[in-house]
């Protein structure tokens, strides 16, 4: 641990996904690396209340979900009875598990991680408020911010601890009766579906007039109708005009499409309508950094800010916020500072969103396309004509690639379904390959599997699917 | 029914221009010829104006945009038609793509119209926000590159370019469906440095070099991104410097004379509306050179080595505008009087500052003059303005002792400098040519006699 007034080659502030990443690349380049972290280990949002607690629990809500389904199969199961201190705790050894392994991958990188809050004293100090009420300063040759980022609150929302955000809803003290979920975004969705299938009756309310805004309404399809049967409801078009603590439950005015004029009573409310960055309590004013009218910190290709020492990454910089497009910039923002020549300069940034069906997608979408007036051609697989898909008993997914008329090219690729979040990756690689359509039908995949899909998704671009038969026009 | 209205040919190889400002908006109604956008080439920038009296349905492009000739600017309905009830919903968006290249060889493909910042978190912010993401980023210093659209290189391909210092959207790619390999990538930038500014990157390599220290380190520092004069200029210069071998040989010329002529028939020229310089005077006696020395007229085409001369004298002149350098060129100049090209330098200088030059005028030039004695310079080696073999360099008149007959008089000696080609002109030659525009200076009776 650095004493008084130390010096660093790098310091990197945030141990996220983004942070460490960053560190540990650093390290393994010889740099000498000192990461900071109000967390006992590395690991962030993602891995102590985010992706990965998200996922465990999304697994379980899988589970549930097919041990009810199987009796169309003839296998019946009773009602799960939930014992919630068992998945509490099985949910806290996954994160422990995980953020212990990367304490250990970091010390034996020689990184060294003071337990604390990190706030930028200028262009080459800062200063750590340790865990334990000690203040160390130290000198920095560059520095790497990766604070990230944490839960929008909605304005006019009462303070009352029955008004979740996703770090307390993945808590999990309690499976209310009545959820009320804000926001129809990914976070929403996911967190809704946890709920929904460990026994709360899940009411989504979103503004736009789609869930997960932003994404085709094709891939959304089958999403929405697999909700609508574990939901309560979902009401499009609509907002929270208001909420009154009462000692029933919070009641709820609702305004909009989905409104009919009666307040409704719920046990809790999860607030999931976005997140924001963290830029306050670092200590920016006092560095030449310029933060955009959205509060995003404003940065280069190469992840510097207007302070040539000074680095931001991840959601600290923008949209997506996504931990792996953190990572990347972190591991780009090092290789920087040591001098080469390098960009962040993805052609495709995978999106997922972990619901079942999951729901994936990465360069180029129709929407995008259709807003830019970009001449596309789209190629789509129906999983109705995948085997695989059948023997699973989920024929409602789609694979689609967005696709260069002229060339071929993928540009990009969209997939609903489960297992679309392992499918796209080779949907990304296609994309940074800048493959055609006659590449990948040319690449033979495993039958009998879901990644077909891709594959007979190009041969419908040239109208030779296998198992699609279309008459010609 | 609205017409669309397409960027038409403005010049020789001009492709593509920026929309520097939109003079009118939808509704407007407009005059035949009246300007409706204003956009800068390479050197010069130009007024489009409108073809036809109308109205202006709908403007398709804004100030910073990037377009091809032959793209739709605006939709208008001409005078005296129904206006249409709804524009056709094809019209809507973006200006129209542009038309693919007639030889897909030559280059890779212009890069389409910058994205709007991708929308593709799957964050489901149900904000205005949304609104406001799509608004791309102001400060250019900090521009992210953009998601969609992409070069089709793989992730191995652009490190190499980059780390070779080649911009990976300028390489033609030769795999299936213009594929960049990494072979692509090295034999582009080979080219680049057999030939720093012809390469097909256009005069916009000046030439990436090695890689700068990190400035900052030292005090504070602020980027400025290249107009594109200061690029064109770059080219131009890089590739001049390094094409040509230059000679710089200085001479001088006792102006006393002319000095005083000048001083007596200022008030005639100005009557006739225009300014009597020194530099409308050395434009004279510098075509006059042309003239008596035909060697000086030429252009050298390496290749097929030989020599190009030229039966017609037009001048450029080195003019400092705002914007940075521009080369307006006055044409036959042997075949005006002095107060013809004064009226005509004045003119094109203005327009040169006024940003209003046409692009046909910064073209064809023979001989460039470069005047900096307006700003106190004596002596200076100027740069050779390729395909020219020759600059002629002025500087400020000083009054000096002159030994005459054994004795002391003032005289106002002009210092005067050649920079040649040595490929073509020799040492001997550029003595002759410049000590002859001195003499011609020093007697202006000489022009009548031998120019």
């Amino acid at each position: 641990m650095g004493g008084k007034d130390s010096t660093a080659k790098l310091a990197v502030i945030g141990a996220g996904p983004g942070g460490y990443a960053a560190a540990f690349l650093a390290a393994d380049l010889g740099l000498d690396v000192t990461l900071i972290d109000p967390e006992p280990h590395p690991g962030g949002v993602c891995l102590y209340r985010g992706c990965i607690p998200s996922k465990a629990l999304l697994h379980v809500a899988k589970l549930i979900e097919e041990s009810r389904q199987a009796r169309d199969w003839g296998i019946e199961f009773g009602e799960p009875r939930i014992k919630l201190d068992r998945l509490r705790a099985w949910k806290q050894q996954v994160v422990d598990k995980l953020t212990g392994g990367l304490g250990q991958l970091s010390g034996r990188r020689k990184v060294r991680y003071i337990r604390g809050r990190a706030r930028l004293l200028d262009a080459h100090r800062l200063e750590v408020a340790q865990q334990g009420g000690a203040t160390t300063r130290m000198g920095f040759e560059h520095a790497i911010v990766a604070t990230g980022s944490r839960p929008t609150r909605l304005p006019g929302f009462p303070d009352d601890p029955r008004i979740l955000d996703s770090t307390t809803a993945l808590e999990l003290t309690d499976v209310p009766g009545r959820l009320l979920v804000v926001g129809g975004g990914y976070i929403g969705l996911e967190l809704g579906a946890v709920y929904a299938a460990l026994g709360s009756r899940v009411t989504v309310v979103e503004m736009m007039p789609s869930l997960l805004p932003g994404a085709d309404a094709d891939l959304v399809r089958p999403l929405a109708r697999r909700l609508a049967g574990q939901l309560e409801a979902v009401l499009l078009e609509t907002r929270v005009a208001g909420v009154k603590p009462q000692k029933n439950g919070l009641k709820v005015a609702l305004e909009g499409a989905g409104a009919d004029g009666k307040d409704r009573v719920f046990d809790k409310l999860l607030v999931a309508v976005g997140r924001a960055p963290n830029t306050g309590d670092v200590g920016l004013e006092t560095t030449r950094i310029q933060v955009d009218e959205r509060g995003f910190v404003r940065v280069d290709a190469q992840l510097r800010t207007a302070e040539p020492s000074l680095f931001a990454i991840g959601d600290l910089v923008g949209q997506p916020m996504l931990a792996h497009k953190a990572s990347h910039e972190g591991r780009t923002a090092v290789e920087a500072i040591a001098g080469h020549k390098v960009a962040f300069e993805p052609q495709a940034i995978p999106a997922v969103v972990f619901t079942d069906p999951e729901v994936a997608w990465c360069g180029l979408t129709e929407n995008e396309a259709r807003a830019r007036n970009r001449d596309v051609t789209v190629a789509r697989f129906p999983w109705a004509a995948s085997g695989r898909a059948t023997t699973l008993g989920r024929d409602d997914g789609l694979t689609k690639l967005v696709l260069d008329p002229p060339t071929g090219r993928i540009l990009g690729v969209g997939i609903a379904g489960p297992g679309a979040g392992e499918l796209i990756a080779e949907g990304v690689l296609a994309v940074e390959m800048a493959a055609l359509a006659t590449d990948l039908k040319l690449t033979i995949h495993p039958h009998p599997t879901l990644s077909e899909t891709l594959m007979e998704a190009a041969e419908v671009f040239f109208g030779q699917s296998t198992h699609l038969y279309r008459p010609k026009k | 029914m609205a017409q669309e209205f397409k960027l038409p040919e403005l010049g020789e190889n001009i492709e593509t221009v920026d929309v520097t400002s939109v003079l009118v908006e939808a509704g407007d109604t407009v005059r035949k010829d009246q300007p409706v956008i204003e956009v800068e080439t390479e050197k010069a920038s130009l007024e489009v104006p409108a073809p036809f009296a109308g109205k202006i349905e709908q403007v398709l492009v804004k100030a910073g945009d990037k377009i091809p000739v032959g793209a739709t600017i605006l939709t208008i309905a001409p005078a005296g038609a129904q206006p249409e009830p709804a524009p056709a919903p094809e019209l809507a968006a973006a200006p129209a793509a542009p038309e693919p290249a007639k030889a897909p060889a030559s280059g890779p493909a212009p890069p389409a119209a910058k994205a709007p910042a991708a929308a593709s978190a799957p964050a489901g912010v149900a904000t205005p926000a949304a609104a406001a993401e799509r608004e791309p980023a102001k400060v250019i210093e900090f521009a992210r590159p953009q998601l969609g659209e992409p070069a089709p290189a793989a992730p191995s391909v652009r490190k190499l370019a980059r780390e070779l210092g080649v911009a990976i959207e300028r390489v033609p790619g030769s795999g299936p469906g213009g594929r960049i390999s990494i072979e692509d990538v090295k034999a582009f930038a080979k080219r680049l440095i057999a030939s720093p500014a012809g390469a097909p990157a256009g005069p916009a390599s000046a030439g990436a070099g090695p890689q700068l220290p990190d400035f900052a380190r030292w005090g504070e520092i602020e980027r400025q991104a290249w107009s594109n004069v200061r690029r064109a200029t770059a080219g131009q210069m890089s590739a001049a410097w390094t094409r040509i071998p230059h000679v710089t040989q200085f001479d001088r010329a006792d102006v006393t004379e002319l000095e005083a002529l000048r001083k007596q028939y200022r008030g005639r020229a100005e009557a006739a509306g225009a300014k009597l310089t020194v530099t409308a005077i050395v434009l004279k006696v510098a075509a006059a050179a042309l003239r008596r020395f035909p060697k000086f007229n030429a252009s050298i085409d390496a290749e097929r080595e030989e020599v190009v001369l030229k039966r017609y004298v037009n001048l450029g002149v080195a003019v400092d505008t705002e914007r940075g350098l521009l080369v307006p060129v006055i044409r036959d100049v042997d075949t005006k009087n002095i107060v013809e090209i004064a009226v005509e330098l004045g003119r094109l200088s203005e327009k040169a500052r006024q940003r209003k030059i046409a692009p046909d005028d910064l073209q064809g030039s023979c001989l460039t003059v470069t005047n900096l004695g307006g700003l106190g310079t004596t002596y200076f080696s100027p740069i050779v303005n390729w395909p020219e073999v020759a600059i002629l360099g002025v500087g400020r008149a000083e009054t000096q002792a002159i030994q005459e007959e054994g004795r002391f008089r003032p005289g106002l000696i002009l210092p005067l400098s050649v920079s040649y080609d040595h490929r073509w002109i020799d040492g001997a030659d550029a003595a002759r040519f410049l000590r002859w525009i001195a003499e011609a200076l020093e007697q202006p009776l000489l022009l009548a006699l031998e120019g």
